[in-house]
């Protein structure tokens, strides 16, 4: 005869505690901007998540449609805000490559070293801002220090520190300037006097050589942390079937082991900026892994990022290398009224968190008939349901985080 | 790595000609046209053949071809329709292709009434919001897919806004349009 403790159904009625709709946004900030997931939780169990989007719509693409595409940069500044020269690049170079136009290989070499500055703008602000999700504010302190010098060095060269509209179709705006005062952090960081005048390029290499060592600090601070590998490795594991059917790119992608970068594999237009350059591309999984990570899971993807910020210190260094000697003039004209062919191109180019793509109709005037911007961060956001159902209610950031969203790229 | 024009041929060649309905293989991104009823069994065959493998679907969007503004009217070639754009892409292969689906602007010319394509939701997971973001800007409806909602406007936001026709709302619950 069974006792009545052993009746499954009193179990079940003993542990079973009632669900509950919990909105996480949309102001929360481990969502990184206005996401709001609404998760249905039982107990600390999340059983389902829905996004929802569209609080920073900002009807890119209809403004896109009325106006010419040089005058559409300043908006792509506005999609992924950290990594707003990548933005400018994309749209830049779709043009170009539907008006057929070539840029010098000045403008190109000027194109990397930006470029690439800007991507390790952006994994800094993904490391530090994965930190403070996983609940440890020192790294994002760190991460903001260098960027903050990062963000000097594009205030002179563009005069805008965020938003800075600097690549543009037919080159960039202005040339590198010859002359400059040292970033006051950098000044500091590195104990000169504020007033010390360099040459772009000089400050530049500077902050290389001081950042270069502090990459190892991070990984002592971060990476190697226990409690930091005990969140992330395991979790959020995504296969690379899935990150294929998903469209996720960028490094959500080579973290769940697929060896895909558009500035090696992508269309010529684009990969002929990385022509000559030496540099690696990280695929996950990793020999410096600690034993409980498993390939596709946050730990991965979080490193596929550091991994990249050490290439891109590589791209940024070879490109310094070839300013001086590179020829042709850092923009050439690219008018207003350019008239767009009637035909259309489709061009991606591998911005920091993915694969950022601009579909281009011409009609035969100036402003683009179609003007669509593809998002990368809004095909590796709709992975969020399938990757953390089922998981407790704490680890949601932390798988979320790992993906690293930015919500004006998605909602544009 | 296979050419647009081989994977025309291969395409014309399987599903003959009531499948594949056109091409402009000399565009800068050479596309092909496929009627709506073959986009499912087209897409579902370009990724799992050898020769092609496309395993990322790159971009889903709509294009709505109207041209309102009278001036511009005369030069402008296309006849109004709507288009779904697809861009694929094979890791494998390194090669690239689009297709495009022609639909009417409005289903059996009843204004309002928007038409609708199947979807490749089953395909690839990632036309799950492409397809829902077409939905909503576009007017695009997609039958076969699992949740049609819109994703980026709000649930109860009239009109699609990319259609070229499109008339900004003078009011939404109290705020004042232009």
């Amino acid at each position: 005869m069974t006792t009545e403790l052993q009746d499954p159904r009193i179990v079940e009625y003993d542990v079973r505690t009632d669900e509950m709709l919990v909105n996480m946004g949309p102001q929360h900030p481990s969502t990184h901007g206005v996401l709001r997931l609404l998760l249905r939780t039982d107990g600390e169990i999340v059983h389902e998540i829905t996004p929802h989007l569209g609080y920073l719509h900002r009807c890119a693409e209809k403004i896109g449609e009325n106006l010419a595409t040089p005058q559409w940069i300043p908006y792509t500044d506005r999609m992924d805000y950290l990594a707003g020269m990548n933005m400018n690049l994309g749209l830049s170079l779709a043009v170009e490559k539907l008006v057929g136009q070539e840029v010098s290989d000045k403008a190109r070499v000027i194109r990397v070293i930006i470029g690439e500055l800007g991507r390790i703008a952006s994994h800094l602000v993904g490391m530090g801002a994965y930190g403070l999700d996983l609940g440890t504010f020192s790294p994002f302190l760190w991460a903001f220090r260098e960027r903050e010098i990062i963000l000097d060095l594009f205030e002179e060269v563009c005069g805008a520190r965020l938003t800075y509209s600097y690549i543009t179709p037919g080159g960039v705006t202005h040339d590198l300037p010859a002359s400059i005062h040292l970033p006051p952090g950098l000044a500091s960081l590195t104990g000169q006097p504020a007033d010390t005048t360099v040459s772009w390029t000089d400050a530049l290499l500077q902050f290389l050589n001081w950042l270069e060592p502090r990459i190892t600090e991070y990984h002592t601070l971060l990476t190697r942390n226990q409690i930091f590998i005990k969140r992330t490795a395991g979790l959020g594991v995504m296969s690379a079937e899935m990150a294929k059917s998903y469209g996720c790119t960028g490094p959500v992608l080579r973290g769940s082991g697929v060896d895909w970068d558009l500035r090696r594999d992508g269309e010529e237009i684009y990969t002929r900026m990385y022509e000559g350059y030496d540099f690696d591309v990280p695929v996950a999984p990793f020999d410096a892994a600690p034993p409980e990570a498993v390939l596709g899971d946050n730990w991965c993807r979080f490193f596929v990022r550091m991994m990249e910020v050490v290439q891109s210190i590589r791209l940024v260094r070879q490109a310094i290398d070839k300013y001086p000697t590179a020829e042709g003039a850092y923009r050439e004209g690219f008018k207003l009224a350019t008239k767009l062919p009637v035909d259309e191109c489709y061009l991606e180019t591998e911005c920091p968190r993915g694969q950022m793509g601009f579909y281009l109709v011409g009609d035969g005037s100036s402003e683009p008939f179609r003007a669509r911007a593809k998002s990368s961060c809004f095909c590796n956001l709709s992975v969020t349901a399938p990757l953390s159902e089922g998981f407790l209610l704490a680890d949601i950031p932390a798988i979320v985080g790992s993906l690293d969203v930015v919500m004006g790229e998605i909602d544009r | 790595m296979r050419g647009a024009n081989e994977i025309h041929e291969v395409l014309l060649q399987t599903f003959g000609s009531e499948a594949v309905t056109g091409a402009n293989l000399e565009a800068i991104d050479p596309w092909i046209e496929v009627a709506p009823g073959s986009i499912v069994e087209v897409c579902t065959f370009l990724r799992d053949d050898e020769r092609f493998l496309f395993d990322h679907l790159n971009n889903l969007c709509g294009a709505d071809y109207l041209q309102p503004d009278p001036k511009k009217a005369k030069k402008f070639e296309h006849k109004p329709h709507v288009e779904v754009v697809y861009h694929l892409t094979s890791y494998t292969h390194k090669h690239r292709i689009t297709l495009k689906v022609m639909l009417p602007r409005w289903a059996d010319d009843i204004e309002g009434e928007i038409p609708a394509c199947p979807s490749v939701t089953k395909v690839w997971a990632a036309a799950d919001w492409h397809e829902r973001e077409a939905y909503d800007l576009v007017g695009i409806k997609f039958f076969g897919h699992p949740n049609l909602r819109r994703i980026l406007c709000p649930e109860d936001w009239e009109g699609h806004p990319l259609r070229k026709d499109y008339e900004f709302p003078l009011e939404y619950h109290g705020i004042r349009g232009k």
